[in-house]
């Protein structure tokens, strides 16, 4: 002790105790600092759940009740998962302007994602449902089109149309287009089944499936899809290409059977 | 061009005596016929220039036709299959149909617009009267042709050989029995194969997705999936015909929301299988609403409401879709607990 003592004035003892208390802090910060991560993760996840309860009571509870029990105007929310929430609110569909409406349409979305990812934490904490996929869930890489064109018809075509133009439904409901939905939005549509859409859970459509579907409609619904077989009229089938034939097909008929039977010009006025 | 530019020479004579013979009406026969109006000449036939003109448009026009059909020619051999082109307002189309559609409209066309301005311009566009005469042969006409038939039946030897006679008629009774015959390639009749599907008892319920035999748990509430009998394969001879029959729809309807007991008893815990085959025309039917348990047909807007044994609550169909009463086996996958027990699909005569 004396030793040590004697030597405290020595030039390097500076450097040493430097060292020292270096190592120290980072030997504690290394023992100390996951711990306090998580701590800090799950401080921020109930912050998110907190935020999202707020925006929930100013926006939502209203139509889906103050707990997402559901009230007459609107379902109930437990068990839907975050993947309906961020569906439903960054397609606009919610909130929804009425809830009389036979069905609520896109449009602007009006929470920005930071708030949308803070509703669905709320709403994920009220009870199990699916999450948000992701890009890796929904992305083209590994898809099989042609599957997913046969999945497509099998499960899809019936009400969003061959090529997901969309289509009418009863009473005022329809199948939008599928055209320039984000892929995200498709795969939480499957997964979910918003308002009148049957749900397709990974138990009986794969996420394999899945992607090979949203694969497909990036095929065949873009801009850039190509129709060899000439003008696609819409993709709608019979009716526009039957409306198609009987304006211009019969309307050119008409316009020559005119132009054969007009008076030519005469010579002389009459 | 106007009459003023026309040298007053080459300008028919103001009273045409062909035509324009008119027969005024006068107080013995005031519905006079007035005959037909005045001939006016065109100006191509009056003025060699613009016969000229004409001349040229339709020779332009055939040239035209054959420039199209060239083209035509040309694209067929030059323009590969699988080539995709973006032509305005058309989109992304292949470049051989459009290349091929475009020179064969045009050469069809131009080859009708030529003869069509021909006719109108060049050819002769005088008005021209043929009396009607009478339908009737003349007496000394008809008697020969009479005469003529007579003596071919006498010469013939109808009336004295009876067995030519007789083996005649019989060889024209019996030919179109062959006609007769073939339509029997219309049946033979269908027996009851409209009123038996591939389902049956113990037959396990395959999702058409994956191909796996379903469990009751892999259905949720407001799930829509389609199923086929176990055994059936797709790239089986025959898939389609026996799927036309079997296709089935499953849904989960939450057990408060099924309004009649019969429902709910053939389904299983609220996972209801129905015929997915309209009972109007045989449309496959699957426009499923989950929150008002409603199917639309999209062919005539038929509904049924699942929720209640399928019944019409709206359209043409005549009869609810038939229900497929479900179990769960030992193993806990879905099985039918039988066939349906009615035809599906649309009504036929002997349904009853």
């Amino acid at each position: 002790m004396k030793k040590l003592s004697a030597r405290r004035r020595h030039p390097l003892a500076a450097l040493v105790v430097l060292l020292l208390a270096l190592a120290c802090t980072g030997g504690l910060y290394a023992v100390f600092a996951p711990a306090d991560k998580a701590q800090a993760d799950e401080t921020a996840q109930s912050l998110t759940i907190e935020e999202g309860k707020k925006l929930y009571a100013v926006g939502c509870a209203s139509c889906h009740g103050t707990g997402g029990q559901g009230t007459s105007d609107g379902p109930s929310l437990v068990g839907v998962g975050a993947a309906a929430v961020d569906f439903q609110v960054s397609t606009g569909r919610m909130p929804a302007a009425t809830s009389q409406a036979a069905q609520a349409p896109v449009k602007p979305a009006v929470y920005t994602q930071a708030e949308i990812d803070q509703l669905a934490a709320y709403i994920a904490s009220l009870g199990a449902g699916p999450a948000v996929p992701t890009e890796e869930q929904y992305g083209p890489q590994g898809a099989d089109i042609a599957k997913g064109g046969e999945l497509f018809r099998n499960n899809c075509a019936q009400c969003h149309n061959f090529t997901g133009k969309g289509g009418a439904l009863t009473h005022g409901k329809y199948a939008p287009t599928l055209e320039d939905v984000a892929p995200k939005h498709i795969y939480e549509a499957m997964l979910t089944g918003p308002q009148n859409m049957p749900s397709f859970p990974d138990s009986t459509l794969s996420e394999q499936n899945k992607k090979d579907i949203i694969a497909y409609l990036g095929e065949v619904n873009t801009d850039q899809s190509e129709s060899p077989g000439g003008m696609s009229l819409g993709g709608l089938g019979p009716v526009s290409e039957g409306l198609f034939g009987w304006i211009f097909g019969l309307g050119g008929l008409i316009a020559v059977a005119v132009w054969v039977a007009a008076r030519t010009a005469k010579a002389k006025k009459s | 061009m106007s009459s003023q530019d026309i040298p007053e020479e080459n300008l028919p004579a103001a009273q045409d005596t062909a035509h324009g013979a008119v027969k005024v009406a006068d107080e013995k026969n005031p519905f006079a016929d007035p005959g037909l109006p005045p001939h006016e000449h065109r100006i191509q036939d009056v003025d060699e220039r613009a016969a000229k003109r004409s001349e040229r448009a339709v020779a332009l026009l055939f040239t035209l036709s054959m420039l199209a059909t060239v083209g035509f020619i040309a694209s067929f051999v030059a323009i590969p299959v699988e080539k995709i082109v973006y032509i305005f307002p058309l989109g992304h189309i292949g470049a051989l149909n459009f290349a091929l559609g475009v020179t064969l409209g045009i050469a069809l066309f131009a080859i009708g617009a030529g003869a069509v301005h021909w006719a109108r311009t060049l050819m002769s566009d005088e008005e021209l009267t043929d009396e009607r005469h009478a339908i009737e042969a003349p007496q000394e006409l008809r008697s020969k042709v009479m005469d003529d038939f007579r003596q071919g039946a006498k010469e013939s030897q109808l009336g004295r050989r009876k067995l030519i006679r007789t083996t005649m008629f019989g060889a024209l009774t019996l030919v179109p029995l062959s006609g007769v015959v073939l339509l029997r390639e219309l049946g033979p009749l269908p027996e009851t194969k409209l009123r038996h599907t591939l389902w049956g008892k113990g037959k396990l319920l395959v999702n058409m997705n994956t191909n796996e035999p379903l469990r009751p748990s892999d259905l949720i509430t407001g799930s829509l999936t389609f199923a086929k009998p176990e055994g059936l394969e797709e790239d089986e001879h025959g898939f389609q015909n026996e799927i036309a029959k079997a296709a089935l729809m499953l849904v989960r309807i939450k057990p408060d929301d099924i309004k009649d007991k019969r429902t709910m008893e053939w389904g299983h815990e609220g996972i209801l299988a129905y015929s997915k085959i309209c009972t109007h025309v045989g449309c496959p039917i699957s426009l499923y609403e989950q929150q008002t348990h409603h199917v639309l047909c999209p062919c005539h807007q038929s509904t049924f409401d699942l929720a209640d044994g399928a019944r019409v609550i709206f359209g043409p169909a005549g009869h609810a879709l038939p229900q497929l009463r479900i179990g769960v086996n030992d193993e806990g996958y879905l099985e039918a607990l039988g066939d349906f027990d009615e035809p599906v699909g649309p009504a036929f005569w002997e349904r009853g």
